[in-house]
Order: C-alpha cells, then sequence, then structure tokens
C-alpha cells in the first residue's frame, strides 16, 4: 500500500522543520515560525490523504509497512509503520490542533526573545507524538515515547530563568520515567514471550492472535507493566503529580501537552494495546489488567475533579480537569469501550486545546495574571475570547446535544454502566459530571462575570487576530465534531471500532439525554447558585474551610510523596554516601596505606641495603685503582728498568736452580 | 781470532747499548742503544754461524740480513715517532713524556 509507505512524512516533516530552524540559527523569528506552521500544514495534509485512504477502505482494515531496522546475531530488529483508522483518526487531530496551536503561538509569544527556539521545540514535539502514533512497533512507539518525553522537558523548562519551570521540567520528565521503567520491562517481557515487537506483521505480530497465545498467562503482567507507562505519561494516579505542575511552561505549550499530544499517548498506548490487555479475557469481556485500569481511571477522575474545585490558578484547573477527563478515558478502555474512549479522546483535544489557547488569551489580555480570583468582569472586555471558552466549557462539561464532550461522555457512560463487575464506576463517573460542571461554571463566573478585582483584568484588552482565528476554529471543530458522535449515526464509533453504521434519528433522543441534561444542568446551577456572588474569598473556603483545604493542597500527595519516597531516597542516598565516605573509602585508603608502607620499607632496603653494598664495593674497587696507579709512573725507563730487574732475577733463580 | 774474543766485543756492545737504553734521557740515544743490542745480537748469530762445524748452510747469514733489514725498518718507524712526538710536545727527553701516568 503506497500511502502507508509514505506515512513517515507526517512526523518527518515537521522534524526536519525543527532540525532546520535550529540550523538556521533561532534568531530568524519568521523564519522559524513560518516552517512551524508549514511543516504541521504539509502533516496535516499528508495526515488527510491517510484518512482518506482509510475511508476507501471496508471497516476494520488495517495496514502495515515493516522494515529490517537493523540486525543482531541471527535476530532482525523490524520496525514499520501502521496505517488504520486509530492511527489515522489520531494524526488528523494532532496535525490540526497542533496546527492552531502553533498559529495561536505565533501571537502569544511574539513578545519572547526565544521565539526561534520555541518553535523548534513545538516542532519536534509533534514529530515526535505523530512518529509515536504511526508507530508499528512496540520499540519505534517506546522511542517516540521517550522523544516526547524529552521535548516535555524541554518545553515545560522553557523558561530556563524560572527555578519553579525548571523544578517542574525535571518533575515531569522524572514522573513519567518511573512509569517508563515499567513499561521498559513490559517490552522486554512481550518481546521475550512473543519473539516480535511489531504490532501487526500478517499473522505474527506481537497483537496477533499467535504471539498472544505465546504470551499466555504472562499478558497480564506485560499489560500491567505497559499500563505503567501510560498511567505516568497520561497523569493516572498515583503518578499524575508532575501534570499539574507542567502548568509552568508556556501556555501553548499546556494545550499541546494537554490536548493533543503527550497526555494522548498514555490512552493511546492503552487503546493501542487493547488485544493485549483483553487476552485471555472471561464470557463478559473482563481481565485484571483492564480492572485495574478501571479502578486506577476512576480513582483519578474523581480525585482530579475534586481537587479542580478548589484551585485558583485559571491553568491548574484546566490540568485538573485533564486528569479527570484523562481517568475518564482510561476507564471507557478499561471497560471495553475502545472507541467510545478515543472518541472523548479526539474530541477532548479540540475543547482542551480550545480552553488552554482561551485561558492563554486571558492571560496574555490580563498582562500574565493567572489567579481567577484577581479576575472577573472579562466578558465584555474580550468577548471573542468569552464565547470560544464558553463553547469550550460546555463541551468539557458535557452540555447536551450541540457539543462534542457531550456526545463521547455519553458514549463512556453508557459502557460503564454495562460493566459487569460493578456499578461504582458508573455512579462515579456521574459523579465525575456534576463536579466538572461545577468547577467548570465556578471558573466561567470568576473570570468573565462580575466586577474585575484587580487592576490587570480592568485593563484587560482582546488578544489579535493571529490568536483568536485558532480559538474559532476550534471552537467551531468542538461542536462540528459532534456531527460524527451522535448514537443517531454512530459514525467515528463504527469507523474506529470496524463496524458500519447507520443512520437512526430516533436514537437521538433516548432517556439517557434526560439523565446526562439533568446531570450538567445540576452542575452548572449549583454552581451558579454557589459562585454567584464570589469574590476574592471562595464560598466553599467560607463554608467549610477543612474540606476546601483539603482540596486546596491536593490531597497533600506532593507532601506525602516529600515526606515518604523523597524523604526515604533522601535518607538512603545520604546513607549510601556516608557507606562510601567512611566504609568503602576507609578500606580503600587502607590498602593505599598498606601498600604505600610496604614500598616504602623496600626502597629503605634497596637504598640501605642494596645500593650501600654497591657504592662501597665501587669505593673499594676506586681506592684499590686509586693506589695502583701510583706504580704506572709513565716513565717508559722505569719499565724498562723493571723488566731488565726482573730478567736478572729470573736469571739467577735459573742459575741457582741449575 | 777466536769465538770467546767476538763473544766479549759482542756483550761489551750489548752491556753499552743496554745502559744506554736505561739511562739516556733522550730518546734518540735510546734508539741507538736498542741498535747496539741488536747489533750485539747480529754479531752473536755471526760468530756462532762462523765458528759451527762443517758444512754449516748459510742459516745465520740469513737471519742477520733478516735483522738488519727488520732493524732499518724499526729505525725508520722509531724515527718517525720520535718527530711525531717532537711535534706535539716540543721535547724528545722520554721523562717528559709520561701521559699515560696513572
Amino acid at each position: 500500500m503506497i500511502m502507508t509507505q509514505y506515512l513517515w512524512l507526517i512526523p518527518g516533516v515537521p522534524l526536519a522543520a525543527a532540525l532546520l530552524s535550529i540550523g538556521i540559527g533561532t534568531d530568524k523569528r519568521r523564519i522559524a515560525s513560518g516552517l512551524a506552521i508549514a511543516s504541521m500544514f504539509i502533516s496535516l495534509a499528508v495526515a488527510l490523504t491517510a484518512f482518506i485512504t482509510t475511508l476507501q477502505h471496508a471497516p476494520g482494515w488495517h495496514d502495515s509497512f515493516n522494515f529490517t531496522w537493523f540486525t543482531f546475531g541471527n535476530q532482525a530488529l523490524r520496525i514499520g509503520w501502521l496505517l488504520d483508522p486509530l492511527t489515522a483518526a489520531m494524526t488528523v487531530m494532532i496535525t490540526l490542533v497542533g496546527l492552531c496551536i502553533f498559529i495561536f503561538s505565533s501571537g502569544y509569544m511574539a513578545e519572547d526573545p526565544q521565539f526561534g527556539r520555541f518553535f523548534a521545540y513545538l516542532s519536534f514535539f509533534s514529530a515526535a507524538m505523530l512518529g509515536l502514533v504511526i508507530a508499528n512497533s512496540l520499540l519505534s512507539l517506546f522511542v517516540c515515547w521517550e522523544l516526547v518525553g524529552l521535548a516535555s522537558y524541554l518545553l515545560i523548562g522553557f523558561w530556563i530563568h524560572k527555578p519553579s519551570a525548571a523544578a517542574a521540567a525535571k518533575k515531569a520528565f522524572i514522573t513519567t520515567r518511573i512509569g517508563d521503567i515499567g513499561f521498559f520491562l513490559g517490552i522486554l517481557w512481550l518481546y521475550r514471550d512473543a519473539g516480535t515487537l511489531l504490532f501487526y506483521d500478517h499473522g505474527n505480530g506481537c497483537l496477533e492472535p499467535a504471539a498472544l497465545a505465546a504470551v499466555g498467562a504472562a499478558s497480564t503482567a506485560v499489560a500491567l507493566l505497559i499500563f505503567c507507562g501510560a498511567a505516568g505519561k497520561s497523569g493516572q494516579f498515583p503518578l499524575h503529580v508532575w501534570l499539574p505542575d507542567a502548568m509552568e511552561g508556556p501556555t501553548p505549550v499546556s494545550a499541546l501537552i494537554h490536548a493533543a499530544t503527550m497526555v494522548a499517548a498514555g490512552v493511546f498506548l492503552v487503546a493501542r494495546m487493547f488485544p493485549l490487555f483483553s487476552f485471555g479475557a472471561n464470557e463478559q469481556g473482563v481481565t485484571f489488567s483492564l480492572e485495574v485500569v478501571v479502578w486506577i481511571g476512576v480513582i483519578t477522575s474523581v480525585m482530579a475533579s475534586l481537587i479542580a474545585i478548589a484551585q485558583s490558578d485559571i491553568k491548574r484547573i484546566l490540568a485538573y480537569s485533564t486528569v479527570s477527563q484523562l481517568g475518564l478515558m482510561m476507564v471507557s478502555l478499561g471497560v471495553g469501550g475502545v472507541a467510545a474512549g478515543i472518541m472523548h479522546l479526539l474530541a477532548h483535544g479540540f475543547f482542551k486545546a480550545l480552553l488552554f489557547l482561551g485561558s492563554a488569551s486571558v492571560i496574555h489580555g490580563c498582562h500574565h495574571e493567572q489567579d481567577i480570583r484577581k479576575m472577573g468582569g472579562l466578558k465584555k472586555l474580550m468577548p471573542v475570547t468569552f464565547f470560544t471558552y464558553a463553547v469550550g466549557m460546555l463541551a468539557l462539561s458535557g452540555f447536551p446535544l450541540l457539543f462534542c464532550g457531550a456526545w463521547t461522555k455519553e458514549g463512556i457512560l453508557e459502557h460503564t454502566a454495562h460493566w459487569p463487575v460493578s456499578h461504582l464506576p458508573h455512579y462515579l463517573m456521574l459523579l465525575g459530571v456534576v463536579l466538572t460542571a461545577l468547577y467548570m461554571t465556578r471558573q466561567m463566573i470568576l473570570v468573565f462575570f462580575g466586577e474585575s478585582r484587580d487592576h490587570g483584568a480592568e485593563h484587560a484588552h482582546e488578544s489579535p487576530w493571529v490568536m483568536t482565528i485558532p480559538l474559532m476554529i476550534l471552537a467551531g471543530c468542538s461542536i462540528l465534531f459532534s456531527l460524527v458522535l451522535t448514537p443517531a449515526w454512530p459514525w467515528l464509533e463504527s469507523y474506529l471500532s470496524g463496524e458500519s453504521a447507520v443512520i437512526e434519528l430516533s436514537h437521538l433522543f433516548e432517556p439517557v439525554i434526560l439523565i446526562s441534561l439533568l446531570l450538567v444542568s445540576s452542575g452548572l446551577g449549583i454552581g451558579i447558585y454557589f459562585y454567584r456572588f464570589a469574590g476574592k474569598t471562595d464560598p466553599l473556603d467560607q463554608k467549610c474551610p477543612a474540606l476546601f483545604r483539603l482540596l486546596e493542597n491536593k490531597f497533600w500527595i506532593d507532601e506525602f510523596y516529600q515526606a515518604t519516597l523523597l524523604t526515604w531516597s533522601a535518607t538512603a542516598g545520604r546513607f549510601s554516601d556516608w557507606m562510601d565516605r567512611s566504609i568503602w573509602d576507609g578500606l580503600v585508603r587502607l590498602v593505599a596505606n598498606a601498600s604505600q608502607c610496604l614500598s616504602q620499607n623496600t626502597a629503605n632496603f634497596d637504598e640501605g641495603g642494596i645500593n650501600t653494598g654497591f657504592d662501597q664495593g665501587c669505593d673499594s674497587a676506586l681506592s684499590i685503582g686509586q693506589t695502583l696507579s701510583r706504580w704506572h709512573t709513565g716513565q717508559i725507563q722505569t719499565y724498562l728498568r723493571a723488566t731488565a730487574l726482573g730478567m736478572l732475577a729470573l736469571l739467577l733463580i735459573y742459575l741457582w736452580l741449575a | 781470532m777466536t769465538l770467546t774474543s767476538l763473544l766479549a766485543v759482542s756483550i761489551a756492545l750489548f752491556s753499552i747499548g743496554l745502559i744506554a737504553a736505561l739511562s739516556r734521557k733522550q730518546a734518540i740515544f735510546i734508539l741507538i742503544g736498542i741498535e747496539l743490542m741488536l747489533s750485539a745480537a747480529n754479531l752473536n748469530f755471526i760468530a756462532f754461524w762462523r765458528f759451527a762445524p762443517e758444512p754449516h748452510p748459510a742459516t745465520g747469514v740469513m737471519i742477520v740480513i733478516f735483522a738488519i733489514a727488520i732493524a732499518a725498518a724499526e729505525a725508520a718507524i722509531g724515527l718517525a715517532l720520535i718527530i711525531a712526538v717532537y711535534r706535539h710536545t716540543h721535547t724528545t727527553r722520554v721523562e717528559k713524556m709520561d701521559s699515560l701516568k696513572g
């Protein structure tokens, strides 16, 4: 298949743009942003072509293009590209949302001296994520996975002069790395048992029945290890702590991380590896690994929605809402609703990018004020931002009929309702819907309604068109996207799950709509009632300070980690340091001293014994020579006389003997 | 003329040569003394050859002729050495030639 072969262009073009813009120097601002936006546009075009290709085939079709990366011993390591509905939908969403964010960034970051570097990193980030999505091998997926981690590190810590940004970047990198250890072990285990890391390889891939049968009972362990990685990247409890801190980066980066790239990777991974997670399921479709996914998702989702109620930073509220929505997607995947989960991921990509860019616009307009307690009354000052933000907010809350988030949440709730293990996740998710509507209402009221509570908000101004147009595009997407999501024409769901869609308008008005309308309205109503006069102090803080403190401090999870894991590892580090300094170093020093002592003795023996003997021998030889040399007068006649005397003596002896 | 008288002359010649070689300070006189001792030896060869029983081959004469020829060469070398030393030290006195002194 020709298209699959050229799938590498989708990440390749942004990567080339990133390298090129670093290569030509990051001080060329127009070129850098132009390159990034153009490369994203090309990627979007290629992704759309790939998407159209998938449309031309029967549902459930997938195609892979594999090649040998390198050979070691008699084993060849093969990687490849995979084109299936999941990949196609993801690439289109990532490139479209990415394009909007890139265009927005060129306005938002216009004042920044590091503009070129920012765009190079953005392209690199998108390239890594796109590479991850098209990978047909767990190995190349893992490589891109780590590149995403690196890019997030660079972008969260983009304002390197801010210590909090550097700390947040480090935290994001290390926390996700903890999950990645599990992921990597899972990859190794899978490779040992299945013998391949290719997903699809004409019947031999690790997601195809033959290889899965070879993995057998170990599939639960492998799946859980891989889920560790997904939990790290997608901010699932207990590894969610990095996500809110990642707000230290520039706001378009938060939009990219939370909507299109990084956090979607974990959900995507679970969806991609779903055959492994569901391998050996009982007749109700439940496996232990999927149960774990559900419960982790439930805990994450409810906890994050509760925390979001008491936060005061506009971006942190959105960050916790992302954590909560990701939990929801994990629940959906866990109960078997892969298509529903991915649909929510795609819808979430649009409206969360919209919300983040909207918050960026608010922050930009309020002269870099992020505290919602100091805002208020922005409705009149920033009308475009207000309307688009309201669309995003209603989509996130799941307001029925018009907004895409409603339909996808609907789908997820339906799946959780039919989960055979327990009904608790369903009720908790319903609670989550109310909470989401509640905290988004609180945010809307505090930011856009009432009176301005600080001079930053009083002098707010609407953002330039380069920032408002992406907002409008994303708002349009958030509404229009619901056309393919409704139960009346569940086109996207059938496209993703490989069934054919039929239009049945009667499905549009099922009782479940009424329930969700009731829930969302109650959330909105409680929110409006509760926060209608909210000002600098929070109503919840006045009514129930203890609960508010608990939520404001995020259940003290960070403090808990600080007091336990971090303190323990610091203690272990200090202990190792002490061991190293006193015991191991002492041993080394002992050996060193002993050998020094030995060599000193040898040196003394050499000096005093052997050398002195030689010296004395030489001295006596010298004095003997000096004594004897006195006989050698140099007087030839003395020698001759001596010879003559000798001859005479010999003659006399001869005569006497004879 | 008897053998005894010839040997007496030879002894006298040898003794004069020996004393010259051992006591003279000039290198040339030492050389002359050595030549005298050689002449005494040659005279002995001739004398013993002359008074040996008949018939006698010309062995003594031959040796003497060889000895004279070699003595001539030796004298030439000796004189050349003395000239070379003289050029170097501007003296021919042997007590000054002690550069091999230990």
